[in-house]
């Protein structure tokens, strides 16, 4: 019978030994940011630039929480940009569809070869 | 340099030392990865609802008050906050403070739940359905109960893995690696949330 690796003592580098008033301080932050989201929405702008500032809030703060509250920061520096990197890619990957989506905005048909270049 | 990095100097990772990749032990990384491609399902929803709203002159508007969704975001964030001190109790050894905090999180996934429900009925009660709304593109309704069900579907998990892992910690069948892999789930719940309010309710509000 096969084993598995026992891998059960090796510790975890992100050890919670941070001081409760370091996790009150991210905590708070996190909330006035959130409440930043909730200004940027009454805010006296176009829906375009109310998107990018709430954007922009919302990834401060995703990367808040992940690396104080879920502990990225403290795990090892490869594991970090492992994360970072792989997730970032596959989140970019995803946006090539804008491009259609203005084509609809705008009534657009969809594009058409010209007569000739494509064989029927 | 971080404590993993000094760790990783003295004990160099590798097949033969028996050290996980990364330093991460087994239930932590497979948390981790599920987090990215749960991360990545979330990331599709959100795109699919930008691409339908950036491509709609007609799409609705329908939330008149924040009240509700403020309320669910700051109990969410909080629950985030007494879960970590329910994982730094049960690092250091603190059974019950362990369990009570972990409690405390459930039931403000339980309250989040609740009023995100009463939120949905409200909006059913306008007139609001998957394929229906009285205020415009009728894709609405499909993109607002896909993505914040998907996001409820969550919430509703986490608490049922909150309830079992904390009751089971403090029996001593779990330990505390378990407790802090399920509190690093329910920060991703957060985390998702932080997106979520903005595009769907924010950017909808009525003018």
């Amino acid at each position: 019978m096969i084993k598995a690796p026992d891998v059960q003592g090796n510790e975890s580098a992100a050890r919670y030994t941070d001081s409760l008033r370091k996790y009150i301080v991210i905590y708070l932050c996190l909330l006035i940011l959130a409440a930043l989201q909730f200004v940027i929405a009454y805010s006296n702008v176009d829906t375009t630039g109310k998107f990018a500032r709430m954007l922009f809030v919302a990834i401060a703060e995703a990367g808040l929480a992940l690396l104080f509250f879920m502990h990225l920061w403290a795990e090892r520096r490869a594991f970090m940009l492992f994360v970072v990197i792989f997730t970032g890619f596959v989140l970019i990957a995803m946006q090539y569809s804008w491009t259609d989506s203005n084509r609809m905005d705008v009534g657009a048909p969809y594009s058409q070869p010209k007569s000739g270049t494509v064989p029927q | 340099m971080s404590h993993a990095d000094q760790m990783l100097q003295a004990h160099p990772p590798g097949m033969t030392t028996g050290i996980p990749p990364f330093s991460i032990p087994a239930k932590k990384m497979a948390i981790w990865l599920f987090i990215i491609a749960d991360a990545a399902t979330f990331a599709a929803c959100l795109v699919a609802y930008g691409f339908l709203r950036n491509g709609s002159p007609n799409w609705p508007r329908p939330f008149h008050s924040i009240t509700n969704v403020a309320a669910m975001t700051f109990i969410l964030l909080t629950s985030s906050l007494t879960m970590l001190f329910g994982v730094r109790a049960a690092k250091a050894g603190d059974r019950s403070g362990a369990f009570r905090w972990t409690m405390i999180t459930a039931v403000g996934g339980v309250i989040f739940a609740l009023l995100h429900i009463r939120e949905w009925l409200e909006l059913i009660g306008e007139g609001m359905s998957l394929f229906h709304n009285p205020w415009g593109n009728p894709l609405f309704g499909a993109s607002f109960f896909s993505i914040t069900g998907l996001h409820l579907l969550h919430v509703t998990g986490g608490v049922i893995a909150l309830l079992a892992v904390g009751i089971r910690y403090r029996g001593g069948r779990y330990q505390a690696d378990d407790l802090e892999v399920t509190g690093l789930y329910w920060h991703f719940v957060d985390l998702v949330w932080m997106f979520v309010v903005p595009f769907v309710y924010l950017l909808n509000l009525a003018q």
